[in-house]
């Protein structure tokens, strides 16, 4: 079973067993050592990468943006092997993935309200001491 | 459960894509087709606290946008004077290691649970439990040093008042989410080194016999936490 593949919907039905097919249909995941230990390296050398970041002292949107991208693909990397989310089938990737990416709605309307409750602040009190 | 059960030619035909979403979602169906309730319902709790979590970063992203005040520089504050030289960050960066670390162990934990082997299951799952009690050490240690400078909820001596409640907020419920871990960690642990998964020893406190599919859930758990502090990470502490 060493190294049987995660999704073993398809593998099931082909071997018909007894009556108890939801439980058979259930199935958990199994994967070989190997890519965990991939993947943990990459985990290791993402995260030295936005160390670095810091430790160099890059500013502006190269900063940001790297940021951002060492942070999303640890994220990914993550979700989709450690959760073993890459395996599962859309209808679970949907349900769980989708909502929290609407949350960068409210990202967006609260970007809109701080600048604009930063406005009022600087019209009222004048800029920051 | 009947008319929830799938037969063997209705999984083989289902469709793919967008319309197997929409398949699957239908209301004669059973949603998630190949996964249990205990690992579904996980997931929507993570779900639910992945809202939280967002909810308390989005507070910090309008508190920091909207202070006329200049924001305390996380890498100043967080730097720790090693052999007579400030490192930037070098506490949050060993924390990062720490926590990734164990999340690698939690996953190989599930790997052998899977193939059934109770004592290197038991063993990288207390391993896993180590690494989070080291980190919630660690973020002791981090809270300590910046209480005694000063920092506190409503104001600290380098800037913005609002970095403190901030801090304390969304590290504190990062913190109280590992030692819930940890303590589970300890009770899955304890069970698989008995046997109870093999032996179907109902629990104690559901009085359900649990399957080795519970490490499995519990790395779910434990996963996520690693998961939230790659946000935080990035944007409290590098940002």
């Amino acid at each position: 079973m060493a190294e049987a593949t995660a999704n073993g919907l398809g593998q099931h039905a082909l071997h018909p067993h007894d009556a108890a097919i939801v439980a058979k249909a259930e199935t958990h995941q199994e994967h070989p050592i190997k890519l965990y230990l991939v993947v943990w390296a990459w985990l290791f050398i993402l995260s030295t990468c936005s160390y670095l970041v810091d430790y160099f002292g890059l500013h502006g949107y190269l900063r940001w943006s790297l940021i951002l991208i060492f942070m999303m693909l640890k994220a990914g990397l993550i979700v989709a092997v450690f959760m073993h989310m890459a395996w599962e089938r859309l209808a679970m990737m949907y349900a769980i993935i989708l909502p929290p990416i609407l949350v960068l709605v409210f990202v967006a309307m609260m970007v809109f309200e701080s600048d604009y409750t930063l406005l009022t602040r600087i019209a009222f009190f004048g800029p920051g001491p | 459960m009947a008319e929830t059960t799938l037969t063997h030619t209705s999984q083989m035909d289902r469709p793919r894509g967008l319309r197997g979403i929409a398949a699957d979602w239908a209301s004669d169906q059973r949603a998630f087709k190949n996964v249990s309730w205990g690992k579904a319902m996980m997931w929507i709790f993570l779900l639910s606290d992945t809202f939280i979590f967002g909810c308390f970063l989005l507070s910090y992203m309008t508190a920091r946008i909207s202070t006329r005040v200049p924001w305390p520089n996380p890498s100043e504050v967080f730097a720790l004077r090693i052999g007579g030289s400030e490192i930037p960050l070098i506490l949050i960066a060993i924390m990062t290691f720490v926590l990734i670390s164990s999340s690698g162990t939690m996953a190989m934990a599930v790997n052998f649970g899977y193939r059934r082997d109770r004592r290197k299951t038991a063993i990288l799952m207390l391993l896993t439990a180590a690494l989070g009690a080291t980190f919630v050490g660690m973020q002791a240690f981090e809270w300590t040093k910046l209480i005694t400078e000063g920092v506190r909820p409503w104001g600290n001596p380098w800037g913005a008042a609002q970095f403190g409640s901030c801090f304390f907020m969304i590290t504190g419920f990062h913190g109280t989410h590992v030692t819930i871990g940890v303590i589970f960690l300890i009770i899955v642990a304890r069970k698989v080194w008995r046997g109870d998964f093999d032996t179907g020893r109902p629990g104690f406190f559901t009085s359900r016999r649990g399957r080795y599919e519970n490490v499995e859930i519990m790395g779910l758990y434990w996963h996520f936490v690693d998961l939230v502090w790659v946000f935080i990470f990035a944007f409290f502490y590098l940002w």
